[in-house]
């Protein structure tokens, strides 16, 4: 048995469930030496505190406003020591029928101290779920991008992303404020988010509320390449010929 | 037969005759026959229109008639076993054309005999009652199959687990509130299970409501705030029992929830001209992925709504640009008189 204690976080957006939490884990601390490391009341909050205080296991809770449990459960892989998590929910029937399938570790609310003391134990040993199943488990969109900057991680709401563009390894991500560097691909971006971008070239994806108009870029052929004019953006962005039709389709 | 129906859940009744929308249904079926009537007759589609005007000097005054009759009957009529009212519907329909016919019978040209005009009367009488009986069944929550569904639609798992987990919580801290809060989960369940196809006071429902939404705000604390607006509110006019709370555990399920910032729920009821209305209205996020059971739980208030006031009560909901609003409306029943 591993002498350091278990550092453990509550993630609820319901300060009752939370408490309820605390509770049982000072219940299950005899048997299992743990401290509660943090608490968070959002997925965004528990990345942003995971990503500057590191723990052993998160209990995290799947329904909450800003980014669920599911899609925070994704961010929190990219820490260099991402923690167990332990999916916790009152009602969910989609969830808990994936989770069966896939062997995630899920407590039911209301959760007994004895299940808890189990799902803790196991925790130690318990593999991550992969990315792939976290991604089958939430048909929907994420919320958030995230990007990985020495250790810690930056959450990026979709909102605020002007365009997305490939670049060898990685995905450039631009908001109006800076630029980030994601390891995802261009095409499953594409996919995932639909009509809320639209792909002006190859490696190329813009977000159509972020588009100004269009203009004929000075070329060296007979008539001048399109770009797109970006909303909160000096950048201009090439429209391949492949492309064109999309000038056609804003212009109207 | 008898025995079949009973075994339904569903007990046969006569339509309430001094609501609109069944009188209206009585009038558009009996003019629909006579112009069937009237199109069979006649060889031509000219001779259709002196037709019907012959068959309409002979049908609108019996119905006309009718109607007033069924109108100062009702509630008499109500009183009675289903069986023996509808007896009574047809002797007095009988009786009436018996009546009409005595009287008319020197200004008619060339009148049929009287059993014509009973046997006929007796066809569109029991036709029209056997509509009613089989809308009423088809319209009834209380049929099995539409009550398990009425029944699911009215008690979320999610929110019977969340509230049972945050009582959970009050127990060790705070158990005087944390017995409040079962005393509101054991009325607010057996509301929920009861068979409710009785009406029930208007200042019940909104008890029942205010227990609901103590509960959810153990639950969410300061992000549900509730602005109630029921000064002007009938507490005696009497609505189908759980007609606000779903809307309202809707409204916390896809208003409140979802937003992390404090949001607000406003109930609005009063009445304007015999009308008893109720508004309620809640933030809405256009994001939200999860608008099945919004569908169910508002297709079952309306079913029943119809199912007790047909065409005289309404149920409009209309999504504004960040508010979602539901809005009722019922004829004033008080209690005490139907």
């Amino acid at each position: 048995m591993s002498a350091a204690p278990l550092r453990v976080v509550i993630v609820d957006d319901e300060a009752p469930a939370r408490r309820r939490m605390r509770d049982l884990l000072a219940d299950c601390a005899q048997a299992e030496p743990l401290v509660v490391a943090g608490e968070a009341d959002s997925g965004r909050a528990a990345v942003d505190l995971l990503s500057s205080r590191p723990a052993d296991v998160v209990l995290l809770d799947i329904r909450m406003p800003e980014m669920d449990g599911i899609e925070a459960a994704q961010h929190l892989q990219k820490l260099a020591l991402p923690p167990a998590v332990i999916f916790t929910t009152a009602y969910d029937a989609y969830a808990i029928r994936a989770f069966e399938v896939h062997a995630v570790d899920y407590l039911l609310k209301p959760i007994r101290a004895t299940r808890l003391r189990e799902a803790l134990s196991r925790a130690r040993s318990a593999k991550l779920p992969g990315r792939g199943v976290l991604r089958e488990l939430q048909p929907a969109a994420r919320a958030f991008l995230s990007a990985q900057e020495r250790g810690k991680i930056h959450l990026i709401a979709i909102g605020d992303v002007v365009y997305l563009k490939a670049e060898l390894k990685y995905v450039t991500v631009r908001t109006a404020k800076r630029e980030y560097l994601i390891e995802e691909s261009l095409t499953a971006l594409e996919h995932e988010y639909g009509e809320r971008f639209v792909r002006v070239h190859r490696n190329g994806l813009v977000a159509r509320d972020a588009i100004r108009g269009f203009e004929r870029a000075d070329g060296d052929g007979a008539e001048g390449q399109w770009v797109v004019l970006l909303e909160g953006c000096d950048e201009k962005i090439a429209v391949s010929r492949r492309q064109q039709h999309v000038v056609r389709e804003f212009g109207r | 037969m008898a025995s079949i129906v009973n075994q339904n859940a569903y007990g046969s009744a006569l339509p309430n005759f001094r609501n609109l929308g069944i009188l209206l249904r009585i009038l558009l079926i009996v003019n629909v026959a006579a112009l069937a009537a009237a199109l069979v007759k006649s060889a031509t589609l000219a001779g259709m229109w002196n037709e019907l005007l012959e068959i309409s000097a002979v049908v609108q005054p019996l119905l006309i008639l009718s109607l007033l009759a069924l109108i100062a009957l009702n509630g008499a009529l109500k009183r009675l076993p289903y069986r023996l009212g509808m007896l009574a519907v047809i002797v007095l329909e009988l009786a009436l054309t018996a009546l009409l016919y005595a009287a008319a019978r020197p200004l008619l040209a060339e009148a049929a005999p009287l059993q014509r005009y009973w046997l006929l009367v007796f066809i569109v009488t029991v036709m029209l009652l056997v509509y009613f009986d089989l809308r009423g069944r088809a319209l009834s929550p209380a049929l099995p199959e539409a009550r398990l569904q009425a029944l699911q639609a009215r008690i979320r798992p999610h929110f019977l687990f969340n509230s049972i987990n945050a009582v959970l919580s009050l127990i060790r801290q705070d158990p005087k509130r944390a017995e409040v809060a079962l005393e509101d989960m054991a009325d607010l369940f057996r509301v929920l299970m009861a068979d409710n196809r009785e009406l029930t006071p208007l200042a019940r429902e909104v008890e029942l409501c205010r227990q609901y939404l103590d509960l959810e705000q153990l639950r969410l604390g300061e992000r549900l705030k509730v602005e109630w607006h029921i000064d002007k509110m009938p507490g005696d006019a009497l609505v189908p029992p759980l007609v606000l709370q779903p809307l309202l555990e809707n409204a916390v399920y896809h208003g409140i929830e979802p937003r992390s910032q404090p949001g607000v729920i406003s109930i609005n009821i009063y009445t304007a001209r015999e009308q008893v209305h109720a508004v309620l209205r809640n933030p809405y996020q256009h994001q939200g992925s999860h608008h099945a059971g919004n569908k169910m739980a508002l297709g079952n208030i309306r079913e029943r709504l119809q199912l007790h006031f047909d065409a005289e009560a309404t149920l409009s909901a209309k999504m504004g640009d960040d508010t979602y609003q539901v809005h009722i409306v019922i004829p004033y029943v008080k209690a005490g008189k139907t």
